[in-house]
Order: C-alpha cells, then structure tokens, then sequence
C-alpha cells in the first residue's frame, strides 16, 4: 500500500436552512455553532455562513423544528466519489465515529442510575390518585428498559401506601416515614426525596403535576441539578434508552418532545387523569425498603398552621382540577334555563357542572352584557384547560354540550 | 428592605395560530404581553411598598425587546427594572434560567437586604411552574408556591404567614423570610398605570446586566448550562369524533344514537 497517498476523509456536508421549517425558536442554532458561522436575522431565522462550516451537525441536531439539513457542495460530492473508490479499493476507512472523552464520561455517568421511580403523593395518608396512575405508565417503561417500578412513600404513618403501590404495580417501595413528614413543606420533602435519589440512583422519576407535585419536583431537579419535564402528556423510551417526553407548548398550540440527554434522573410531572390508571391487584406484593428521616423538625423554617378543606366550604370553593367527570357546557346551549338539565346529568355522573363561555382568539365575544354566563375569570380559564385535557374520548370524564372543540387552545 | 418581582415577556398564546398547511406556527402580528401570572406578583410587591416601604425591583431574562415589558412595570410603581440579557443566556430550559434569575437576586441582597422574591405561578408559554422553584432552591429561601393571600407579614420578627391554594385544600403556613412566594391570579387585583407615571418611566433607564456584568460561566447557563434538550416540535394531531345522526332537523333520533352509544360504551346504565 502506498504510504504517501492521503488518507480521504469522509465528508461531512455544510449545514443549510430547510425554507419555512424555522419556527424562530431564539437563535439555539446560533448557540450552538463552535464556529460562530450562524447569525440570525430579523425574523429571527438564521443565516448560514457555510465558509466556516465545519459540518459538525450541531444545529441540525439542536433544532427543535427539523428546519437545518446538511448537504453535500459539488466540491464535497467530488471527495466522496474519491472516498467511495477508495474505499472499493480496500483502504481501511474509520466508520464508526468515536465518542469523545467527555461523551463518553456522561454516558458511564448516567449508566448508574437505574430504575423507574413513582412518588406518591398524600395528604395526611390520604394519596392523590394521580400516584397510581403514574404507576400505569411507569410499568411500561421499566418492561422497555427492564429495570424495577418503584414508589417513594415519604409521610407521617403512611406504610399503607406502600402496599398499595404494590397492588398497583410496584415491586419495591422506599419508605421514610416520620412526623416531620406530617404536613407537606417543600424543605423536608425535597431533602428526603434528594437524598434517597442520591443512594439508590434512579434513571427516572415521575411525579404528580399537582399544585404539591409541581413544588416538589422544581425543587428536586433544581437541588440535584437535572431535567425536569413539566405535564408530560407522552412518555415512551428511545433506542438509547432515553426518556422522550412529550408535552403540550404554546398553550397547547404545539408539541414538543423533551431529552434529559446528559444528567439523571430524567423527571417528567403528569397531570391527574392523563394517564389510565392500572388495575388494582391486592395479590401482589414487594419489598419495603425503611430509610430513616434525613431531616430533623428544628432544621425546617416553614410551618403549616392549617389545613382547610374546601368541600367543607361551599360550592364555589370546589376545585375544578380536582373533580372526577366535568359536564361543561358552552354557547351552543343557547340559554341559561339549558343548564339545569345538564345539571342534571351531572348530579347522576357525581361530578360538577360548570356554564361558562369561551372566548378564544378573540373570535368570540364574551356574551356576559346579554344575559350569558360569563365566566372570563381564573376558574373558567381552568375549566377550559380541563375540557381540552379531557375532551379526548378515551379519557371518558368529560361530557361537553354545545363547547366548540374544533382547534384547541 | 427589597422586594423583587420576576416577570417574563410572553407571545400572546391565545392569538397563536398554526398554519393549516404546513402545520408551522405563524409568528408574524402576534403580540407580546407580560406574562398574566406575573401582573399578580408585581402587584404583590408593589402593596409592599405602599405599605412598608420596601424597594421593588422588577427582573427579567428575555432578549433585548423585555425593555419595553419592563418599562411598563416602571410606570406601575417599581423602583428599578434590571433585564437580563446577553446572547448566552438564550436557549435556556428552567435550570440555566433560575441560575441567572438567582445570581441577579443575590447580587440585589448585596445592595439591601431581600425580604421576598414574587413570581407568577407558572408561563402561559412554557406552563412549568418551575421557575419560581429554581430560585428558592438555589438561593436557599422558603418556597411557598400557589400563594392566594399574605395573611401577614411582620418585620420585626422577620415571618411571613401566607395561605396556599392546592387541589381541593388550602393552607396557612408561616415561614421566616426571606421567603420566593409564587401567587395565583385570585390573591389581587393589579393596579394600571396612572399616566403621569407613564410619562416618567417613558425616561426612566432599565438596567441592563448582560453576562459582562454577570460574570456566569457558560456551562451553567443558556442552552450548554440546560439540562433539558427539545428534540422536536410538531403539530398536535387533532383527534376528531363520530357525528352521530342530525341533531338539528331530528333530535330525538340523535339523542337515542348517542344514548345506544353510551349504553354500549357502558358509561350509563338503565
């Protein structure tokens, strides 16, 4: 073999705009660049200087959109065919691209945690269903990955819990259990939630996006320095065993699939009713794993002084997010006497019913000056959220009668 | 004693619309707005300063335009606006963004004491409610998330006791402050803007605090200091139903459809 011949290296393309692909995500291509070739214009799509383009594929690979493509110039195409003849002629060519250090640290790093992990939620032993249908989901995924479903059971005379996290699907339930727990305050939760993470190392965890889920979790990732996923309505696991989380952006106007690429463990919240909730199996059973508090009372600043129950406080205390069947009603019920017989059917469902009429973009004017139910305030806002949620048959909680659910919002 | 209010620029996300063709969004004509969430928390911050005094300062992290967004929080009443802004902080999840909203925080305190952080309870753009989090975390204050009413506040003994809405309940707890409370629409009515104060804050200078100032090292911040990564956006599928008879010109044949329908499904029974 001829020693002096130049070894040719596969090209690797410049990078190039796909022509209305861009959706002006603020410039993460831009970022991106190690040789600052892009800048962004004035609708904030970029420009692609490809004489420093080293072909490195970071934009393409950073774009939310798939607008960034490489593609090969006719100089590049001419090394290619010289690469193919050389290859033909047996020369050994490098295929495989290597991982470099770093890369290669992060994934030795992130290969220890295993596991799929479910918080469960309670309020004075009292658990959010929410749990148990994290459960659902999360047995999918630990079969994907083969790894254990397990639940993290954290409160004041809560070892029931773990047992019914068995029936639900765990095989393993990591228990603190201690009157410091009693009351949820963010401090102690997520100090003790942080610390079994730290010993037992899960690639997952999963928690409620209730109004506590959603206090818990901030602070959890924050605290252990990874990614978090908030009101995942799609969790599934790709070729690199990593957790695609899909959610819900814009105000739903778009979706979005989420990585946690480089830390663990990967967190996504889920709203209640999002997920269906497994069977319940009382035969089954698992392992409880005690774990003393890592926190002491005088430690934690904040006091709960009281708990108030707001179904002991009127109808108009009830929480929307946290009703079982939503019977909605919109302009197409055509006056307020209408409301009674969905009343009705929401007294026999055991759920609540809401008037309310929607006002989206701008296309509909709030009826409220003639007479209609005018509901612009914080609730109707909630419920309109809900309905869309929910407006999906398979969930089977939501009745709407005369809503327009055409293009969500 | 300072009062810092975090607001963000937000796209109105009710006048968003897709293109039904390519299912991209269309961005053009859609307007910017503060952040709904945020009015409430600013508003919080301001009663603070009517009432004892306090300093308010407004911060957010956007791009260059959050300046208008901030003078508008100046014509309110607040005292000093600061925009965080430099290219490296762009493409930030919630992680990178807490970092820089803390360190500007803690940069505040070392000018005067901070008794409170105020944050919307979440984006209408992002809806994560994780912001608010990431900052009581890093800077190690009392979270107290979903905040509908300061009951009180007492200076002397450095306590705040707040009620939280949550799911069906609500709480009162207390905690020394520094405390970041997150509010939810209910806790106020903000204020608007008398035109006097427009007019001043029309001259009035928002401080910018790009990374020159900040002094952040990349890997924390932006998208190298994000844990999260967007792997794609699409369009949501939309999932249509089954129209079942006609209801306008024969309701009582489309009432016993559905009412079959549900019998089958086994939603209702007889």
């Amino acid at each position: 073999m001829d020693e002096n011949k130049k070894k040719i290296k596969k090209p690797r393309g410049v990078a190039r705009l796909i022509s209305g692909k861009c959706i002006a995500c603020g410039g993460r291509c831009e970022t991106s660049c190690p040789k600052d070739c892009i800048t962004m214009d004035d609708n904030g799509e970029p420009i692609i200087d490809i004489k420093d383009c080293i072909g490195c594929g970071k934009c393409v690979k950073i774009c939310p959109s798939e607008a960034i493509e490489m593609y090969l110039t006719p100089e590049e195409l001419e090394i290619l065919k010289q690469w193919e003849a050389q290859k033909a002629a047996g020369s050994k060519v490098e295929e495989a691209e290597e991982l470099t250090e770093e890369e290669a640290a992060i994934l030795a790093k992130i290969r220890e945690y295993k596991g799929v992990w479910v918080f469960v939620e309670q309020t004075g032993g009292e658990v959010a269903t929410v749990s148990w249908e994290l459960l659902g989901i999360g047995s999918d995924l630990a079969k994907t990955l083969g790894v254990e479903l397990c639940t993290v059971v954290i409160g004041d005379k809560v070892e029931h819990l773990c047992n019914e996290s068995f029936y639900h699907g765990a095989s393993k339930a990591y228990l603190i259990d201690d009157p410091v727990f009693h009351n949820y305050r963010t401090e102690s939760y997520y100090k003790a939630v942080c610390y079994l993470v730290k010993k037992y190392k899960p690639e997952i965890m999963l928690v409620g996006a209730t109004g506590l889920g959603r206090d818990l979790a901030g602070a959890v990732a924050t605290d252990l320095l990874t990614g978090l996923t908030a009101d995942c309505t799609g969790l599934a696991i790709d070729d690199k065993r990593f957790l695609l989380q899909t959610r819900p952006a814009f105000g739903g106007n778009i979706m979005a699939t989420i990585m946690t690429e480089r830390t663990r463990p990967q967190m996504s919240t889920v709203r209640p009713h999002v997920m269906p909730m497994p069977v319940r199996d009382a035969a089954r059973s698992g392992e409880v794993i005690r774990e003393s508090a890592p926190v002491k009372e005088d430690d934690i600043l904040a006091k709960v002084l009281e708990v108030i129950d707001d179904s002991k406080q009127g109808a108009d205390a009830i929480d929307v997010a946290a009703a079982e069947v939503i019977v909605a009603g919109g302009r197409g019920m055509l006056s307020e006497e209408n409301f009674g017989i969905l009343q009705e059917l929401a007294d026999a469902l055991g759920g609540c019913c809401w008037l309310f009429t929607c006002r989206r973009g701008g296309r509909i004017p709030s009826l409220g000056a003639s007479g209609w139910p005018d509901r612009q305030d914080g609730k109707a806002k909630d419920i309109h959220r809900l309905c869309n949620l929910w407006s999906d048959p398979a969930s089977g909680r939501y009745a709407g009668f005369g809503c327009n659910h055409r293009d969500k919002s | 004693m300072i009062a810092v209010a975090c607001i963000k620029q937000v796209p109105d996300t009710t006048q968003v619309k897709t293109d039904p063709v390519t299912g991209t969004l269309i961005r053009e004509g859609v307007p910017f707005i503060v952040n709904p969430f945020d009015s409430p928390a600013l508003e919080e911050a301001l009663k603070l300063k009517d009432e004892y005094g306090f300093r308010v300062v407004v911060i957010s992290m956007g791009p260059p335009n959050t300046e208008v967004t901030l003078k508008k929080a100046l014509a309110l009443g607040a005292d000093d606006a600061v925009l965080l802004s430099d290219r490296v902080f762009g493409g930030a999840d919630t992680l990178a963004t807490s970092k820089v909203l803390a360190e500007a925080i803690s940069k505040l305190s070392q000018e005067d004491e901070v008794a409170a952080v105020f944050c919307g309870r979440q984006s209408i753009d992002g809806d994560t409610a994780q912001v608010g989090s990431g900052i009581a975390t890093r800077l190690g204050y009392t979270q107290l998330t979903l905040v509908d009413q300061i009951q009180e506040l007492d200076l002397a003994a450095k306590k705040i006791r707040v009620r939280r809405k949550l799911e069906g309940r609500h709480e009162v707890v207390e905690t020394p402050l520094p405390a970041l409370i997150t509010v939810v629409r209910e806790i106020n009515q903000p204020r608007y803007p008398t035109v006097p104060m427009r007019l001043i804050s029309g001259d009035s200078e928002v401080k910018l605090w790009d990374n020159s100032i900040m002094g952040l090292p990349t890997a924390l911040i932006g998208l190298e200091g994000s844990a999260t990564q967007v792997r794609k956006i699409f369009s949501p599928e939309g999932t249509k139903g089954e129209i079942l008879g006609d209801g306008e010109n024969n309701p009582d044949e489309a009432a016993s459809l559905l009412i079959e329908v549900l019998l089958q499904k086994d939603i209702i029974s007889i």
